[in-house]
């Protein structure tokens, strides 16, 4: 298969009054054409953040990609003019964003803000430009789309204004859509509607997802792939299969430890990560998650453990799983 | 929608007719009478004569009954100090230059104001952004006789491009309406850069550029567009701040308008005329502010007036 979107070696650094802020440092994945791939994560891990980096949508000004390359079908983003890139958003890369009541214009209705996307990349006439609206609120499941084009934001609930953000993204036919926390505003039953949405978009569309999420549920759901992120770096990167039932970092390990489960007796006790994220000012020099690891070892401290191969689709960045550690057998072994 | 401008017609009726009764009263609660110069007061038997002429010498209630009567009719009354011209005559030849004048001056505070307000924003932080800063504590600090003093030294008396005073040609309009809009300006600008720095942090700004749009495009028609709605509402205050500015700036500039008349009414205690315009004034703002609610509420989608049926 050939790779449409890879990240390698992402670096980004915010300037702030209080010195910068490596908000992500070395991201490095792959993604494929009609895959989905999961990026989770507590908040303030850097999920948002790369996501806008992809995009190109953070202003020079406030921060910068200070090293590594996006490579997309093969061109550098990091490195392409504005003006290329301007090209792309919407077109090629499209995004959608936590909260639909914020992200779109309140006072603009919401047919123009599906159709001045198609008019500005697709040189389309308005009325080529409605159609095609009409089709993609079809599409996303709104009903009765020649009178809901009119329409401004407020008239819409939380669910369909969601719905419309992705029509919005969707409208121009994009390769890659990322979708930054998009069910996190939404009630339970409305989160699963907008996830089988998705679903069923990309099976029509064939587009490649990139979802950001911290709820594991919604991994499970749709995601081919998951990448999780802490404080700033990929710690463990693997199919769903293998992040859900063979997770080898002990962050991973927690994640999934303070996940309510259907499976367990309810008396079970979420077990929450104890401890919080390092200080993205000046972060660790050993792993960023030995300080709330219950196995850290003194080398984990002191230098950044390399990723381990566990198969093809599976590494993780841990020093216990690194071939050099030592072989510990559980206790029955040893007998 | 008929009954909400009923609703509103209502108590736009109560509004002015509360204020009617409060100027009527504390009116008549200020010593002096219009008969009086400098303190030394008239010869008894005249004054006497004129108080029944003007029905002055009837009980306080009685008088406010019998304007409350004429002014229903829109009946001003006779002026007291210039008879035999009626109030009604002297708005209608005064009015249509203070509205000239506060029209100009309007017109000149929202587009410069606007301007000023974005290009700060815009350039947040710069070198502009300070400029326009001091230009606005400056504009809302100064009072507006200092800046029409200042204009007249400058641009009138050194580099004569423009008469000092009176009333006549487009040139005359120039300096009294640019004093006149130097505080309303510096509001407009301060509350449009706040505006426009909000609405530029807001998360459709950075949807509508995930959409590729260019820059221009993502300011004209997103941000400009919501940071300036809220201006609509400052207009109604603004104008009332124009309206009583040009009481002191016409005077200034010897311009024959109903500020003048207002201020000189007071001086003379010219009852008819002080609640004549006093009266007028009112109306015209809260019609003003009735206009800039209806308008606001076209303009802005998310604003609902009235609640519609079914
Ligand atoms: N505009 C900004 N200025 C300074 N720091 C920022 C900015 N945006 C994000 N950050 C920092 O980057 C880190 C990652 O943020 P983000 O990617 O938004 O986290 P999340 O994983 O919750 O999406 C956070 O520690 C945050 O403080
Ligand atoms: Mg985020």
């Amino acid at each position: 298969m050939e790779k449409l979107l890879q990240v390698e070696d992402l670096h980004v650094s915010f300037k702030t009054h209080g010195g910068e802020v490596k908000a992500v440092r070395g991201v490095s994945f792959s993604l494929e054409k009609g895959e989905t791939l999961a990026i989770v994560g507590e908040s303030g891990c850097g999920k948002s953040v790369t996501a806008r980096s992809i995009m190109r949508l953070i202003p020079e000004h406030v921060g910068k990609i200070t090293k590594g390359k996006i490579l997309f079908n093969g061109t550098d983003l990091v490195t392409l003019p504005e003006k290329e890139m301007r090209g792309l958003r919407g077109s090629q890369i499209s995004m959608i964003f936590q909260d639909a009541m914020t992200s779109l214009n309140p006072t603009i209705s919401i047919g123009e803000q599906i159709m001045e996307g198609i008019v500005r990349h697709q040189k389309l006439s308005r009325a080529e430009a409605k159609a095609q609206a009409l089709e993609m609120l079809q599409l996303v499941g709104i009903a009765n789309p020649e009178r809901r084009l009119k329409q401004y934001l407020h008239e819409f609930s939380g669910g369909m204004r969601q719905r419309i953000m992705i029509a919005i993204a969707l409208v121009c036919k994009p390769s890659i859509l990322i979708a930054d926390e998009p069910t996190t505003a939404l009630d339970v039953t409305i989160q699963a509607q907008i996830i089988d949405l998705f679903k069923t978009i990309q099976q029509k569309t064939g587009v490649s997802i990139v979802i950001i999420t911290h709820d594991l549920g919604v991994v499970a759901k749709i995601a081919n792939k998951v990448n999780v992120m802490y404080a700033g770096q990929v710690v463990e990167a693997g199919t769903v299969r293998e992040i859900f039932y063979q997770p080898q970092h002990p962050y991973t390990k927690g994640l999934l430890e303070s996940m309510p489960r259907l499976d367990l007796d309810r008396d079970t006790p979420l077990a929450p990560i104890p401890g919080s994220p390092p200080d993205l000012f000046a972060p660790p020099a050993g792993c960023a998650f030995a300080a709330r690891c219950q196995y850290a070892l003194e080398v984990c401290r002191n230098h950044q453990p390399a990723y381990s191969s566990l198969g093809t689709t599976h590494q993780v960045a841990c020093w216990l799983q690194d071939p050099r550690a030592q072989t510990v057998y559980p206790l029955q072994a040893a007998k | 929608m008929l009954s909400f401008v009923l609703k509103r017609f209502i108590s736009m009726l109560i509004t002015l007719w509360v204020i009617v009764t409060v100027t009527f009263f504390l009116m008549h609660a200020v010593p002096g009478s219009p008969f009086e110069r400098e303190g030394k007061a008239l010869n008894p038997t005249v004054e006497k004569n004129l108080m029944a002429l003007y029905n002055l010498d009837k009980p306080l209630a009685v008088q406010y009954v019998s304007y409350l009567k004429s002014l229903v009719q829109f009946e001003l009354g006779p002026s007291i100090i210039r008879s035999p011209e009626t109030v009604n005559d002297m708005i209608g030849r005064s009015f249509p230059v203070s509205a000239k004048l506060g029209f100009f001056s309007l017109l000149f505070s929202v587009i410069a104001g606007i301007a000023l307000g974005v290009v700060a924003a815009l350039r947040h932080n710069k070198l502009i952004d300070y400029v326009a800063t001091i230009i606005s504590v400056i504009g809302i600090a100064v009072p507006n006789f200092v800046v029409a003093a200042l204009l007249i030294k400058y641009f009138a008396v050194e580099w004569k491009l423009f008469p000092a005073a009176t009333w006549g040609t487009w040139k005359h309009i120039v300096l009294p309406a640019l004093a006149l809009s130097f505080g309303p300006m510096a509001i407009i600008a301060r509350f449009t850069r706040a505006n426009m720095l909000d609405v530029l942090t807001q998360e459709y700004i950075e949807t509508a550029k995930a959409k590729g749009l260019h820059p221009a495009v993502v300011i004209l028609k997103h941000a400009l567009r919501n940071s300036l709605l809220p201006v609509i509402t400052l207009l109604g205050s603004l104008i009332a701040n124009v309206l009583t500015g040009s009481f002191v700036i016409e005077k200034i500039f010897a311009i024959p308008g109903m500020g003048k008349y207002f201020v000189d009414s007071i001086y003379n205690r010219d009852y008819t005329v002080i609640m004549g315009t006093t009266v007028f004034y009112s109306t015209l703002l809260i019609i003003l502010m009735f206009l800039v609610d209806i308008v606001y509420g076209i303009i802005d989608p998310r604003i609902k007036l009235y609640k519609k049926e079914g």
